[in-house]
């Protein structure tokens, strides 16, 4: 059975349609990647799926249950991490940490909890003590405590500096490995080429391409090559690179001439998704 | 139950680890009795008045711990996004808000008890006779208080502002009911005002319990406009409170 099953999903705030007809699955075990930009309607969808919004429309399935009437044992076994949340400021990390497990019929041992977040050596300071990047592993941690299934990550490492980025990346590996669902979600393409299984790429409420990182930027795309002739920079876009490159340089080789800064550039994903983002635009454009 | 106690013990952690909160919110209304311990002197209806300033101070420390330490916590926990955080965990929400109420009505308690102690150390005053009666009336300040705290965290937007509005509303009610001394000498507007604050019921029920040794029962009346208080207080926090961040 799937973790999660998503169809026709929608929702409004007021004439704001934020989540606009959203399909997808998510297998126990996957690590699934919402990207987009702010406002595409990453965090309204997962917060419908973790319970905290109703729905306008469409079908919700979370762990078989459906997030707006949960059953008994649905909390129990779904970890949350939220965009933005502060925890008490005046307890410790093993103390907030013992508060949550207090919660959960079947909780993790708290210091095990404490090292995997590697919050050890901060475990008897004060919340407030901690930085940045440290309350964002007590969020993680307190998350993984009571021992759940599926996990939400809402933006997990935004505003981290690049060295507890890669931290917080080898900890969601480490989920994966513990065989965890997560969903995640992200604005960093990075993030979701490093760490998702599939990713789905979402704009103004819609999905507009799903797939593995890999899928993403192998389908159809253009190879860039870039060159300088008379002082300028020159950019060919092309499907059939090996083609292109042949003509530009026997030309070049027959004028005698060398093609500085020659170089040939596979697209990365962070390229592929701007592309869609600027493709749904002018699309939309020429509707209009 | 055993949430119930974990949730308990949780509220009073957090409570005294807070020292801004247990300063605030415990020992300010007894550095308040020194003060006007030692500035009212002579008889109050038939007693000393250093009872009756007692009986003012357990009222007062009544909403100030129900009210408005309620209403701020709550205000600052929802905007830090606690209130949200611990929606999805298992925690049901009625075991939440029960044992809240429950580790306020020990701050108060604990509060009462060092009031009447610190009145018998430097003035004499008497450790309350009806003891019974006693237990049933701060446990009705405490419930309505408590409905009125929350209503208020109900339409307080902002973290930075709650103290300032909880206090703008405690403190002038505080005056008008008497809990800081006897009325009887202000001018009749601001006695008509203080004639409907639920406060000012609250100092009476003391008043008769503690002042005058009688029974709860005694004062119907007043115990039926603290319920109407706390009823409207209760129906408006169930209609409006919100366990989401609002001030963005």
């Amino acid at each position: 059975m799937p973790a999660i099953e998503v169809s026709g999903l929608r929702k409004a705030y007021g004439n704001l349609e934020a989540v606009r007809g959203v399909d997808f699955t998510i297998e126990t075990g996957e690590v699934f990647g919402l990207l987009g930009p702010n406002g595409a309607g990453k965090t309204t969808t997962v917060e419908i799926l973790e319970g905290y919004r109703k729905r306008d429309g469409g079908e919700v399935r979370v762990l078989g249950h459906d997030p707006e009437r949960p059953g008994a044992d649905f909390r129990e076994r779904i970890g949350v991490v939220l965009q933005s949340s502060e925890l008490w400021p005046n307890l410790t990390v093993r103390e907030t940490h013992r508060v949550f497990a207090g919660y959960y019929a079947q909780p993790r041992d708290v210091d095990e909890v404490i090292a995997l977040v590697g919050l050890d050596e901060k475990a008897n300071a004060r919340v407030k003590t901690l930085s940045g990047g440290q309350k964002r592993r007590l969020d993680l941690g307190v998350a993984l405590v009571g021992d759940p299934e599926l996990i939400f990550l809402d933006e997990p490492t935004t505003g981290f500096d690049p060295a507890a980025r890669r931290a917080a990346w080898e900890m969601i590996r480490s989920l994966r490995s513990l065989g965890k669902t997560v969903l995640l979600t992200t604005h960093y393409l990075d993030e979701a080429e490093q760490l998702a299984d599939r990713v789905a790429v979402l704009r103004d409420g819609v999905i507009v391409r799903i797939g593995t990182p890999r899928e993403l930027t192998t389908a159809d795309l253009e190879v860039e090559i870039r060159y300088r002739s008379g002082g300028e920079d020159v950019v060919v876009r092309t499907t059939e690179p090996t083609r292109v490159l042949n003509e530009l340089t026997g030309d070049a080789l027959g004028r005698g001439e060398e093609l500085d800064s020659l170089e040939v550039r596979r697209p990365t994903l962070e390229q592929v998704y701007l592309d869609l983002l600027d493709e749904e635009k002018t699309q939309e454009e020429e509707t209009l | 139950m055993r949430l119930l106690r974990h949730q308990f013990r949780t509220e009073q952690l957090v409570f005294w680890r807070s020292r801004e909160a247990a300063f605030f919110i415990f020992i300010f209304p007894l550095l308040l009795f020194l003060l006007l311990g030692a500035v009212y002197h002579g008889r109050f209806q038939g007693e000393p008045i250093k009872w009756a300033v007692v009986a003012g101070l357990v009222s007062y420390g009544c909403a100030n711990t129900a009210f408005a330490g309620l209403a701020i916590q709550l205000v600052i926990r929802r905007e830090a996004g606690i209130l949200k955080r611990i929606r999805s965990t298992p925690l049901p929400s009625t075991i939440y808000v029960a044992a809240l109420l429950l580790s306020t009505l020990v701050v108060f308690a604990l509060q009462t008890i060092a009031l009447f102690l610190l009145g018998r150390a430097l003035y004499g005053t008497p450790i309350p006779r009806e003891f019974g009666s006693l237990a049933v009336t701060l446990v009705i300040g405490a419930v309505v208080f408590a409905a009125l705290g929350t209503a208020t965290a109900s339409i307080i937007h902002s973290a930075e502002g709650s103290s300032a509005v909880v206090n703008f509303i405690l403190l002038p009610m505080a005056f008008l009911s008497g809990a800081f001394g006897p009325t009887t000498g202000y001018p009749a507007v601001l006695r008509a005002i203080g004639a409907v604050l639920p406060l000012t019921y609250f100092v009476k029920l003391v008043d008769a319990v503690y002042l005058h040794g009688q029974g709860f029962w005694t004062q119907p009346g007043a115990i039926a406009v603290l319920a109407a208080w706390g009823v409207a207080g209760g129906v408006f926090t169930a209609l409006r409170f919100q366990w989401e961040p609002r001030g963005r």
